[in-house]
């Protein structure tokens, strides 16, 4: 198995964690990821909230690149792969949308480069058996709150990446490598986004909201796949503490780190060290699980 | 509550522009309100999705483009997921973002246009997101130097801000790319 990963700007800082963990994971999975030389930014939130044309030509600048590679793109970060697949969405439906962005990048790009998540791949490609017998330390016992927050499933139409309003990829996972997934009603909510500097506020009570309801359900930990989404709710329970009192100490991990975990990597390698909400509960758990 | 619609001259009307821009049709809108009722920030902001859509649809100018949700809107797309009649209402609220800054619209509490600006200049020269530039160009602006500040030097601990911008980006097709959407009168950055 052979992809162009396509890392996005938050894995040289914000998100080192989810880059380190993802490709972790693939080494373990024997998946081989290449990075398609010279990326640069999707545009992000900025790009769409300025231009339609500019929100679809940073994407297919990358586009061009992997198309010539002849391989899947594969992505980790929830808003990058969002932004990938919207503008070939938008490049493959509206043909002036198309003639303004090969325009733009200088060259012909059609929108068929095929998008893929970390988390499909590692569900279609690599296949849950391949998972399970690749888990050296079980995370029996732990309680696991996982949340999808807005990008990997909206829009519906173009995401198509499981059902938009219950979606359980995540939870597959969490099952496969022995931890136990919750019920719980703030899978979709939206952690605020990149409103985190300018409306400090509004994530300030999001993720208040969205810490709640995991608490309320009896996690331990929530699993997350979108580099806001985590810093968003890790970063912010500092605010929350200070501003309403409830310390949650809710340790908000990627999906990866937990999978790289329970193939027995060392939490270092995982990043583990970068969170601002220790990890202590999860690694505890699964040192008790492997002395057992 | 009480919507006041000012008779609006038809070429000030704000709904063909805002339907080229967003391709949605306004006039499918059942306003049952699932648009408002999903939105994350409604309980914050003075009007809600469904509002912005009758408003448009009743032939709302410019006035319009005051309305708070425009910047507070977080694009999470809740409301275009949960439309029964399929509009694309996050792609008019990004629409109404654009006429926004057109038409010099006021700022709005957070600015978030300075710090969209701010994004993405540091995308524009470095090819790639550089997020002390970036922040350092919003808090410069907006005045707001205090806030965070506190958490820096944890997240510099733990590598989660980079001193140094990444410059191993291909600089030259992102610059084009800006050049070419000024050029074509798009994007105010």
């Amino acid at each position: 198995m052979r992809y162009a990963y396509f890392p996005g700007c938050s894995a040289e800082s914000t998100a080192r964690d989810m880059h380190e963990s993802t490709l972790a994971v693939a080494k373990a999975l024997g998946i081989e990821m290449v990075e398609p030389k010279g990326w640069t930014c999707c545009g992000a939130t900025a790009g769409h909230q300025t231009d339609r044309v500019l929100a679809a030509s940073l994407p297919a600048a990358n586009l061009i690149k992997v198309k010539d590679m002849g391989l899947d793109m594969v992505v980790n970060c929830a808003a990058c792969y969002n932004r990938m697949k919207m503008a070939n969405y938008e490049i493959s439906t509206d043909s002036q949308i198309r003639t303004s962005v090969c325009d733009a990048i200088g060259r012909d790009y059609d929108g068929s480069v095929n998008v893929r998540h970390f988390v499909e791949v590692l569900l279609k490609d690599v296949g849950l058996e391949t998972i399970a017998k690749t888990v050296k330390h079980s995370l029996k016992g732990l309680k696991v709150a996982c949340y999808y927050g807005c990008l990997l499933v909206r829009p519906p139409k173009v995401m198509k990446f499981d059902d938009p309003e219950n979606p359980t990829s995540l939870d597959k996972l969490v099952k496969t490598i022995g931890g136990e997934s919750i019920d719980w009603s703030g899978k979709v909510e939206c952690c605020g986004g990149g409103l985190s500097l300018t409306r400090t506020d509004v994530v300030v009570q999001l993720t208040d909201s969205i810490l709640g309801m995991a608490q309320s359900a009896g996690a331990d930990c929530i699993a997350v796949s979108c580099p806001m989404c985590q810093v968003n709710l890790d970063l912010r329970q500092q605010d929350i503490k200070k501003q309403t009192g409830r310390d949650y100490e809710m340790p908000i991990v990627y999906i990866t780190q937990l999978l790289g975990l329970s193939f027995g990597i060392s939490p270092d390698k995982l990043g583990f060290k970068k969170l601002m909400v220790p990890a202590s509960n999860i690694l505890e758990k699964v040192a008790q699980n492997s002395n057992e | 509550m009480t919507i006041t619609i000012r008779k609006t001259k038809k070429s000030d009307s704000l709904k063909e522009i805002v339907e080229q821009l967003s391709g949605a049709d306004l006039s499918i809108c059942l306003q049952c309100k699932k648009c408002s009722g999903g939105c994350p920030v409604g309980k914050q902001t003075l009007s809600r999705p469904s509002e912005i859509m009758r408003r448009l649809h009743l032939n709302a100018g410019n006035e319009l483009l005051e309305s708070d949700i425009i910047w507070t809107c977080v694009s999470c797309e809740t409301c275009s997921a949960r439309c029964p009649m399929g509009i694309e209402v996050a792609a008019i609220i990004d629409a109404l973002r654009k006429l926004a800054l057109e038409r010099k619209a006021s700022k709005q509490k957070g600015n978030v246009p300075l710090f969209n600006k701010a994004f993405l200049k540091t995308v524009e020269i470095f090819g790639r997101t550089y997020e002390i530039a970036m922040i350092a160009a919003y808090k410069l602006g907006t005045g707001k130097f205090m806030s965070d500040t506190e958490k820096f030097p944890t997240m510099l601990k733990k590598g989660k801000i980079s001193l140094i911008p990444s410059l191993n980006g291909d600089r030259k097709i992102v610059r084009r790319i800006f050049k070419k959407t000024k050029e074509n009168k798009g994007a105010k950055v």
